[in-house]
Parts: C-alpha cells; structure tokens; sequence
C-alpha cells in the first residue's frame, strides 16, 4: 500500500477532546449523564473486581477444575483428552487457514482458553505441569494448523472429511475406548461430564439436527401428503412440547418401549432428545426461508433442465440459508444453554457438574455464586464466539446481495 | 446446416388448451415452428401469450392437446420433461439470475449440473457467450452489481450455454428502461441472423418487423391472425388486429 499517493484525505478524526465535546458534553442534560454514568461504570466496576479477587473463594473451581471440564474421566486416561484435544486444535488450525474470517473466532477462542489455563500464574492442584504444557502444545498447534492451511492448498471437502473421520474417532474411539483393551479401557459416558459432554451434546445436536431440519422443511413443501402430513405432524409435535417433556420422554417412556434390557445409552438418549427437538425449531426456520425465495427461481433452473433436487440444492437452498442465519445461530445458542437441562437425565454436563461440587462439600455449598459466575462465563464465552461467527457469516455471504 | 434439416418443425403444438380453475387460458393453439424460424407472438395483456410459451417447456401444464419438442411429446414422464427443457432456452421478463452466484456460475451451473460438462469447458462456452452478448469483462460480478440490460444478457448466455436448439423470450424487454432495451434487442437480432429458431412474446414491433419469420396476434386465449410481418403490418385482416397494431404503433 502507498499512502504517499493520496493526494485529498478524509478529515482527520476529531481529536479526543472534540469528540468529548460533541458526544458527551454537548448540552446540561447529556453532560449530567455523562458523568451519572461515569460515577456508576466506576462503582459498579469497582464492585465487580473487588468481588473478583478479593471477597470471592474461588475455591469450588480451583480445587477440581478438571471436574467442570470432564467430570469423572478417569484421571489415569487424561491422555486420551488431550488426544483428542490435540485432533481438534490441529483441524481448527487447518481450517481456520483455509476458511480463513468465519473460523477465526473460533479458533482463536479456543487458543486463548487454552492459553489462560495454561499459563495461570498461580497452583492450582489438578493443573499439572504436563497438562499446562499440553495446553500450551495445543495452543500453538492451532498456529500451526493455521500456517499449514494457509501454505497448503486443500480443497475444503477434504478438510471437511477430515473433521468427520476425526468426530467419529472422537466419539467412537477415543472417549469410549473399547471394553477389555489394556491400553484404552472402555469408559462408560456416565463418567463423561462438565464442559465435555456439553459441547458433545451441543455440536452434535447441531451437527445432526441440522440436515434433519433441512429435510423436514423440504418435506413440509412435499407435494406428497403422506410426506407433508408426516413433517408437520413431527415439526408441530415436537414444537409444541417443551424439551424438559421430550427429554422426561426419552429417559422414561423409551425404557418402555424398548426391550428390555437393552439399555440405550444415557447421554445418547439426550443427544437424540435434543436432536430432534433442535431439529424441528430448524425446519420451521428453514421453511421461512425457503418461502422467502422467488418462484422465478425455481422457474430458472426448471428451463435450464435441472432436476428438483439439483434446483432445491443448488438455486433454492443456498438462498434460504442465507436468509435465515441469524435465526438459525439464535436457535443453535439457545440449543446450546439448553443442553443444561439433561440435569434431568442424571447427566453432569457443565451446570450439573457444578452443583454436584457444591453439594460434594458442606464448606462449597456457601460458594455457590463463585461456582455459578465461573459457569455462566464459560456459557457466554461460547455464546459469544457463535453469534460473533454468525455475524461474520452474513457479512461473507452478503456479497452480491440485491 | 442443410435444408432438409431447416424445414423440419422443431417445436409443434397441436389444439392445446390450458385452464386456470374456471378460466381457460388457451383455447385451441396450434401453430408449428421449424429450425432456424424466430416467430414474434404479440397481443394484449391476459391475451394468454405469455402462458403459451410457458407450456412448451413444461412452466405451465396444458391440459389438453398435443406439444412436441425435438420429436418427444410433452407428458408427465419427468425424463422427457428434463430432456425437453435441455433443448429450449428461455428468457424471462425478470431475468430471474441467481443472485448468490457470480455471472460466470450462474451460466456454467446447468452445463456442469445437467450436461455434466467439465468445468474448464462450460467456463470456456461461459466466456465465449459472454463475449458474444457484449459483457465478458462482467464474469466474475454478482448479479446485483450488473445493470437490468446487463443481467438480461447474462440471462441469455445462460441459456444458450445449454446449447440448445430452441430459444425462448417471456417479454425479453420489458422489465427494462428503455435505454437498455436496444443492447438486448442487439444480441436478440444477432441470435436470430446466426440461424436459432426463436419465439418470442414482445411487443417491440421494430425487432419483429426486422428478424421474425412469422407473427401470431393473440388474444384471449386464441391464435386471432398469423402471417409474415410484411402481411401484419401492411395488411392485417382482423379488427381486432388492427385495432391492437393502431394502439401500440402510435407512439
């Protein structure tokens, strides 16, 4: 870049003062508020810090961390976790180069989560030297990912093949391991907990319920009624019962149905719950969508001899989409604070978790803002990373639009 | 091409009638077209024009009487619809572009997707047809960026990027101001003189006086009068073809 060749500037910003003037102080009554504000940001954040490092007993966290990030996995099998952490900080890394902008924030997130915990300056019992320096590997392992997918060229369906065979390794393999391996002993998903089992719960309710509720909003436009009546039937079922119903369904009533003794696995029964109620709430989205799109659309790809199904997923479908991103990350961060709720199935993801450590220990159960506070941060920081990636999503996507 | 080809009728439809509910929007059309004809269809508005084109790649079902494209008659069989539609490009009022694709995908989805074209080839027909409608330097622009004469001739190259052997006009111009219409009405004439056999609902009497072979007046759903442009426009038969021709000539 050359600045030197521009010849007329822009004026320069208002320095600090004008910009006061102006915004701040421009007549008695903002000036007023201004300094209300002021003198209520610097209590309030005078409160808040004092309350962070002084008065609160950061105890409940600091004593277990590893129990908010994994509840009971076997201590002895850690490093199965950090396989696993490892695969995903790489991919992230690798994607984040290749997608570029849309992964960023992700990745980034990630790294510097793991940087913080890496590098908090003071003992904390559970946070071994090792582990620190796994999570300091990971952190540049995600830069290195990141070099490499810049450097590299790879297609992004064959990032996209990675990141599945390395979800089923995950989920198949390494956190399971295999009944009567010496090296990987099974590890029922009962002792999955924390942090793990919400992202488990939350991505893969995402990742699954998503193409069903693609399929359902397609059906429910079905020309067949057999088709259209079944989806809506499912969509307005399931829509009209809260989640705590389906997951007391899941956990009781498939008991009976099934036969028995044949034990459906706990936290798969939640992830199922969870799918298929996250996927209705898509299928109503997508729908919107889908009916947002011109029929000259349709009409276009018809005259050039395309099929329905080439028209739907080519001309149709990446329009919807588009239309309704903002609505569907919305769904998918409401998805993702709702998975709290297999509290009720016995599951101890990151909330259960942290009141099982609260009740674990008389002395804790005085701490239960400290515990709370510590989750709710956890929440938002993902939250926050997943709305800021929809945002980002729109802006890539906005171009060429009318 | 020889002329035992050129007399061959490419599009032929035979008594086709089309009802909305209670209203009959075509009452009885036959006409036949041969390669290489370009044929204006004119008429007023709700004159059912418009819904004839439509029918002839399957946009608008009839539901009586006979369409044959290319020697396949116009069923339900799905197949033959798909492979009718491969064979006749059409051009909408609207245009009707894909706005989430840039120009050049928007022309190369159907070659790659339907013909199965490689991707080097249909960009290569891509770009010629962009050079030949005037806008190669357009490609990689999205829709939305493109001016309404623009967009239309990207919509035709669209079209004739199937390489079919038909080609279809809804009102190519009227959705556009009138100082863009000659730069679509250009590539229209240029299309013609290259030897593709065209229909065209318009009311852009000037292009149907130059290039078209025949023109059928329509109105309320019926074939009122056909003939050469020469036998419409000096000697039409009909009132109501006069009266038609004397209120969109006086301007």
């Amino acid at each position: 870049m050359s600045v030197s060749k521009i010849t007329s500037r822009p004026p320069a910003p208002p320095g600090l003062r004008t910009w006061m003037r102006e915004n701040l102080f421009n007549n008695w009554y903002n000036s007023l508020l201004t300094i209300i504000s002021i003198i209520f940001i610097v209590i309030l954040t005078g409160v808040v810090l004092r309350w962070i490092f002084v008065d609160a007993d950061w105890r409940p966290v600091i004593q277990s961390p590893l129990l908010y990030l994994i509840g009971q996995y076997p201590r002895d099998m850690l490093w199965r976790i950090g396989l696993v952490l490892v695969l995903i900080s790489f991919l992230i890394g690798v994607s984040w180069g290749v997608w570029g902008g849309l992964i960023s924030s992700f990745a980034i997130t990630m790294g510097t989560l793991m940087a913080v915990f890496a590098l908090i300056p003071f003992q904390v019992a559970e946070l071994t030297f090792s582990l620190r320096g796994v999570m300091l590997f990971n952190v540049v392992l995600i830069y290195l990912g990141f070099i490499l997918g810049r450097k590299v060229s790879i297609s992004g369906r064959n990032l996209a093949i990675a990141w599945f065979l390395a979800s089923v390794i995950i989920i198949f393999v390494l956190l399971p391991g295999f009944a009567g391996s010496e090296i990987m002993p099974k590890v029922p998903s009962t002792l999955w907990g924390g942090l793990l089992v919400t992202l488990i719960l939350a991505v893969g309710g995402i990742l699954l319920s998503f193409p069903i509720g693609v399929a359902l909003a397609f059906g429910r436009r079905s020309s067949l009624p057999v088709v259209k009546g079944f989806c809506i039937a499912f969509i307005e079922s399931i829509r009209g019962v809260p989640l705590v119903t389906i997951l007391f369904m899941f956990s009781l009533i498939l008991q009976v149905f099934l036969p028995t003794g044949s034990r459906f696995d706990r936290l798969l029964r939640a992830l199922v719950a969870v799918t298929i109620f996250s996927a209705a709430y898509t299928a109503e989205n997508v729908r919107g969508g889908l009916a947002a799109v011109p029929p000259g659309q349709t009409e276009a790809g018809k005259a050039v001899g395309m099929s329905s199904l080439q028209i739907n997923m080519f001309i149709v479908l990446p329009q919807a989409l588009k239309a309704v991103i903002p609505a569907i990350v919305g769904q998918f961060i409401s998805l993702f604070k709702d998975t709290t709720l297999v509290i009720i199935l016995g599951i101890n993801e990151l909330l259960g978790m942290g009141r099982a450590i609260i009740n674990s220990n008389a002395e804790f159960v005085q701490l239960q803002f400290e515990v709370y506070m510590f989750i709710a941060l956890i929440f938002w920081i993902f939250s926050y990373a997943m709305s800021h990636t929809s945002r980002q999503l729109e802006t890539a996507l906005g171009v060429g639009e009318r | 091409m020889d002329d035992q080809r050129e007399l061959q009728p490419i599009v032929v439809c035979r008594d086709v009638h089309k009802w909305y509910g209670n209203f009959e929007a075509l009452k009885g059309i036959s006409m036949e077209v041969k390669l290489t004809e370009v044929v204006v269809i004119f008429g007023p508005s709700g004159s059912g024009k418009s819904t004839f084109i439509r029918t002839i790649n399957r946009l608008e079902e009839h539901q009586q009487g006979d369409i044959i494209v290319d020697g396949i008659e116009l069923g339900h069989d799905v197949r033959d619809i798909e492979k009718i539609r491969m064979e006749t490009g059409m051009v909408f009022q609207q245009f009707n572009l894909f706005p989430h694709l840039s120009v050049m995908q928007n022309i190369i989805l159907a070659p790659m997707r339907v013909r199965k074209w490689s991707k080097d080839k249909s960009e290569e027909i891509a770009m010629q047809l962009l050079e030949r409608v005037g806008i190669p330097e357009q490609a990689y622009k999205y829709p939305a960026q493109l001016s309404g004469g623009q967009q239309q001739r990207v919509a035709m190259a669209r079209a004739l990027a199937m390489q079919p052997k038909v080609m279809l006009f809804d009102e190519p111009t009227s959705a556009l101001d009138p100082e863009m219409i000659k730069e679509v009405l250009d590539v229209m004439v240029e299309l013609a003189e290259s030897g593709m056999t065209m229909l065209v609902v318009t009311h852009e009497m000037g292009f149907a006086r130059g290039v078209a072979d025949r023109m059928f007046f329509f109105d309320e759903g019926l074939i009122v009068e056909s003939g050469t442009p020469k036998q419409i426009f000096n000697d039409p038969q009909e009132d109501r073809t006069k009266l038609f021709l004397s209120q969109i000539l006086q301007h």
